[in-house]
């Protein structure tokens, strides 16, 4: 078996993996930094967000304010320590992807414009235009080219971290090329691997973002905290799920029901007098109370209603929101220049993930640190704020290669190397096991009953005996899950291996979610309980804990870190 | 919705099994607003596991999903399943060796994307203290274009010179590097010049413009190689000195 040794690996190159990696190479001159990728970095689906970054840039702003925003937008469960270094290093982190190059939108002066965003009181949200993402994304792949200590493993799909005595020393991974399995030695491994939206039937999230480093650090032996609470964004296209961005309201726009009224505004939802740059928990749940009170719109994919932009014209929309027009164009043959676009909520963000310290390390297991979506640093709490997750990529990416570094430096062993090689071996063996696996389940099949399972338990609303019901689906689909056949036995880029191991992942955070969902007996941010519809703090200012147990999923609590901010009522 | 079914030839290879290429008939019962994507997805799903091809973001913009329909090439998540009469005919990228069914070997693309130096070069770097670098909306429009790629290699696909010379840097590389030199930031200019102007550089390429007319997100990268070919002439002739140019 091939051994592949480097200081620091890295398992995922989006937003978080490349500002990690180039972080460790700043951070110490000889650092050499392996990173694997299922996918080339640059299709990694940072690559999709539009809307923007915020960071304080403006004179009417401060770092107070940003926090604040933040911490009420989390319904009170982030951290507020953590909170603080992340407004603190936020704006800092968008100056340098500026000097990286990034093509942010701009003041006739040259300065970098902002623009408003839900929940943010004032503009704070960077952009270039509406692809932020994706020139983010390009911005931070091309600079890594640039240190050849980067060596990168692309599509190469990491299936398990080697830790012995509960220290991790390395990963597992094949390359879909080969279908060769080899083992990746290094004295700290950063998960980076985005987020699991596709637990779900109808997501923004890209085919990949199947919780793969989630259940990774799962099933190495770390908890996965605040998993409950599921984003779900307000304005998706029906059918395909594809994200019309929030700027489009930041920038003006209008939602409205089937009789035309600006429902938000109309009726009682809470969102406040700014009603469309509300938060995002706040106007999805709003969207479906229209839909129940028959005021949605029918349409073939459901109810929804319209996003209004025709106000704004042409000229506006076409230099701030172009994407939005060519989505709309493309996607459902509508001219938001002259026509509403239909919208519904749609799965959008995991505002829970691995368990980390504000440096990104997992307590639990020595020598692994995670970042962005997959780790819950608990900056999002029971609702993120549009625009807060692209620049958390940034800051603890940076913050966890630069720890990493710090303790691989710091006299950290090597590694008991014959027992992790043994077991990137057993990993190679239960791999071609699985490709001759012989069974009478459907992978596609296990895949829609999980997502339907999910919708129906853990949606926007939810109840005790739906909730109830998904755990007991969930456990069963894991049960058939091990009955699954494989079709092609074949090594060289076997995409159906690929999805057999997603499918598992899937079933681990699934699971993860459903089994915290139905133990939390209050609404908080996205998760709203019909049955327990307030906000207990006495109970509930906790975060929820989840921990792999042979014999199924183990649930304890730790305190929320208050420091200066005293929870209060959520009001808009 | 009401499904239509309809037929799809995609070229199928799998090297451990077969020594050649060779076309496989697929009927896919379609929605009306499906992608070509979305029928392959429906064909690994239902009707054969053993098809491969990548794809992710399925919105046009991840870059995973290029292949040829009918012959040209397409974004498959940006291609509509209405918008083609009759058969349906998928097959990998041109100008790539195959590496199985759909999939193409990149690492080349990538190596040549990565040989223009893609990334902001300066003598004396800025503190991020010191704030941002200001740059007008007129300076940003000036290279915004050539920022817009998102790596699908599409317009390799299409390039004729490729076909003939593959060591060409093609176009998208071009693009980029040229959208680096033209960056009211960067001062690199210099450093990129033998990739762009060298012997692999600019100058193979014969304006067939076929890149630009491929182009999913209106880069036109063969605009920039013209460009290019008229700064780097600039610079050889030493009208332009071949450093900074800002
Ligand atoms: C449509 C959309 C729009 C958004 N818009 C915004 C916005 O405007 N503002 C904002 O702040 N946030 C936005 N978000 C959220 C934000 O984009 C994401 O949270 C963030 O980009 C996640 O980045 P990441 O680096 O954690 O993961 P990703 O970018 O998803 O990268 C994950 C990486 O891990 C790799 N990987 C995964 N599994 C494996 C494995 N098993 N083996 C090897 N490699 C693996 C992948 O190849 C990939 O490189 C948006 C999200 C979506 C879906
Ligand atoms: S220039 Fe256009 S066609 Fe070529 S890789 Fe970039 S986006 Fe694709
Ligand atoms: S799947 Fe991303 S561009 Fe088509």
């Amino acid at each position: 078996m091939e051994v592949i040794e480097h200081d620091i690996l890295l398992v995922g190159g989006g937003g978080a993996g490349l500002r990690a990696a180039i972080a460790a190479c700043e951070a110490s001159p000889d650092v050499s930094v392996g990173m694997v990728s299922k996918l080339y970095p640059m299709r990694s689906h940072t690559v999709s967000a539009e809307g923007g970054a915020a960071g304080v840039a403006r004179d009417d702003d401060s770092l107070e304010l940003h926090i604040q925003d933040t911490l009420k937008g989390s319904d009170y469960l982030a951290d507020q320590d953590v909170v603080e270094v992340f407004v603190d290093a936020a704006h800092k982190e968008l100056t340098q992807l500026e000097h990286w190059g990034c093509p942010w939108s701009r003041e006739p002066d040259g300065r970098v414009s902002v623009r408003f965003f839900g929940g943010m009181s004032v503009k704070r949200t960077w952009y270039a235009t509406d692809k932020t993402g994706f020139h983010m994304l390009h911005t931070l792949f091309q600079t890594s080219l640039k240190y050849d200590r980067i060596v990168r493993y692309d599509e190469y799909f990491a299936t398990r971290l080697l830790v012995r005595d509960g220290v991790c020393r390395g990963v597992a991974a094949f390359d879909l090329r080969t279908g060769e399995v080899k083992c990746f030695l290094g004295r700290a491994v950063i998960l980076a691997t985005g987020g699991g939206g596709r637990i779900f039937p109808f997501t923004t999230n890209a085919a990949v973002k199947t919780g793969d480093g989630m259940s990774l650090a799962y099933r190495a032996g770390v908890a996965l905290k605040d998993m409950e609470f599921v984003q779900y964004h307000p304005t998706g296209l029906p059918g395909t799920g594809i994200l019309i961005t929030e700027a489009s309201r930041g920038e003006g726009g209008h939602l409205k029901n089937k009789h035309g009224e600006r429902f938000l505004v109309e009726y009682d939802y809470g969102v406040g007098d700014r009603a469309e740059l509300g938060p995002r928990d706040m106007i999805s749940r709003a969207e479906i109370l229209e839909f129940e009170a028959g005021r949605g719109l029918r349409g073939p994919y459901g109810d929804y209603v319209h996003l209004d932009l025709r106000h704004l014209g042409e000229q506006k929309i076409d230099q701030r929101i172009p994407f939005v027009r060519e989505l709309a164009r493309n996607y459902v043959g509508i001219d938001p220049v002259w026509e509403p676009i239909p919208v519904r909520p749609v799965v959008h963000y995991m505002m829970g993930g691995v368990d980390t310290d504000v440096d990104g390390a997992t307590p639990g297991v020595e020598g692994l640190y995670a970042a962005g979506e997959v780790a819950c640093v608990s900056i999002n709490g029971a609702n993120r704020l549009g625009s807060n997750s692209l620049p958390e990529c940034l800051v603890f990416g940076k913050r966890s290669g630069e720890a990493a570094v710090a303790y691989a430096s710091q006299g950290a062993s090597e590694g008991p190397r014959e027992a992790l090689v043994g077991q990137a071996q057993a990993e190679e063996a239960r791999l071609d096991a699985l490709r001759h696996k012989v069974g009478g389940e459907k992978i596609a099949q296990i895949r829609r009953e999980l997502n339907s399972a999910m919708e129906q338990g853990c949606g926007v609303f939810r109840e005790e005996d739906s909730m109830a019901a998904c755990v007991d689906s969930v456990r069963q689909l894991k049960g058939r899950y091990a009955d699954i056949g494989i079709g092609d036995s074949s090594r060289i880029f076997n995409t159906e291996i690929v999805q057999a191991l997603e499918l598992g992942n899937l079933l681990d955070v699934a699971e993860a979610v459903a089994v915290g969902a139905l133990a939390r007996r209050e609404s908080r941010g996205a998760h709203t309980r019909r049955d327990y519809p307030e906000r207990n703090d006495a109970d509930y200012l906790r975060h929820s804990l989840v921990r792999f147990a042979a014999d199924g999923p183990r649930l304890d609590y730790r305190d929320v870190t208050i420091t200066r901010w005293q929870p209060q009522e959520r009001k808009y | 919705m009401e499904t239509q079914t309809r037929k799809f030839e995609i070229l199928r290879y799998r090297p451990e099994e077969q020594s050649e290429p060779e076309f496989r008939s697929y009927e896919v019962p379609c929605m009306p607003d499906w992608v070509v994507l979305d029928a392959l997805n429906a064909i690994k799903d239902d009707i054969d596991p053993t098809l491969s091809h990548r794809w992710s973001c399925r919105m046009g913009v991840c870059g995973s999903c290029g292949m040829l329909v009918n012959g040209r090439p397409v974004l498959t998540c940006a291609a509509f399943v209405r918008d083609y009469e009759g058969t349906i005919r998928v097959e990998p990228l041109s100008n790539f060796p195959i590496v199985r069914d759909l999939v193409v070997e990149l690492d080349d693309f990538v190596h040549k994307i990565q040989s223009v130096k893609p990334w902001i070069v300066r003598k004396l770097e800025k503190d991020v203290e010191q704030g941002e670098y200001r740059q007008s909306p007129a300076q940003l429009e000036e290279f915004k274009q050539f920022s817009m790629c998102i790596n699908c290699a599409l317009c390799y696909a299409a390039c004729p010179v490729l076909a003939s010379e593959p060591d060409f840097v093609g176009p998208a590389a071009i693009a980029l590097g040229h959208r680096y030199n033209l960056d009211s930031r960067d001062e690199g200019n210099a450093e990129r010049y033998d990739a762009m102007h060298g012997h692999n550089g600019v100058w193979s390429c014969s304006y067939a413009n076929e890149c630009s007319q491929v182009c999913p997100k209106h880069v036109d990268p063969a605009m920039a190689v013209n460009q290019a070919k008229l700064t780097g002439a600039l610079q050889w002739t030493g009208i332009l000195p071949k450093k900074s140019m800002t």
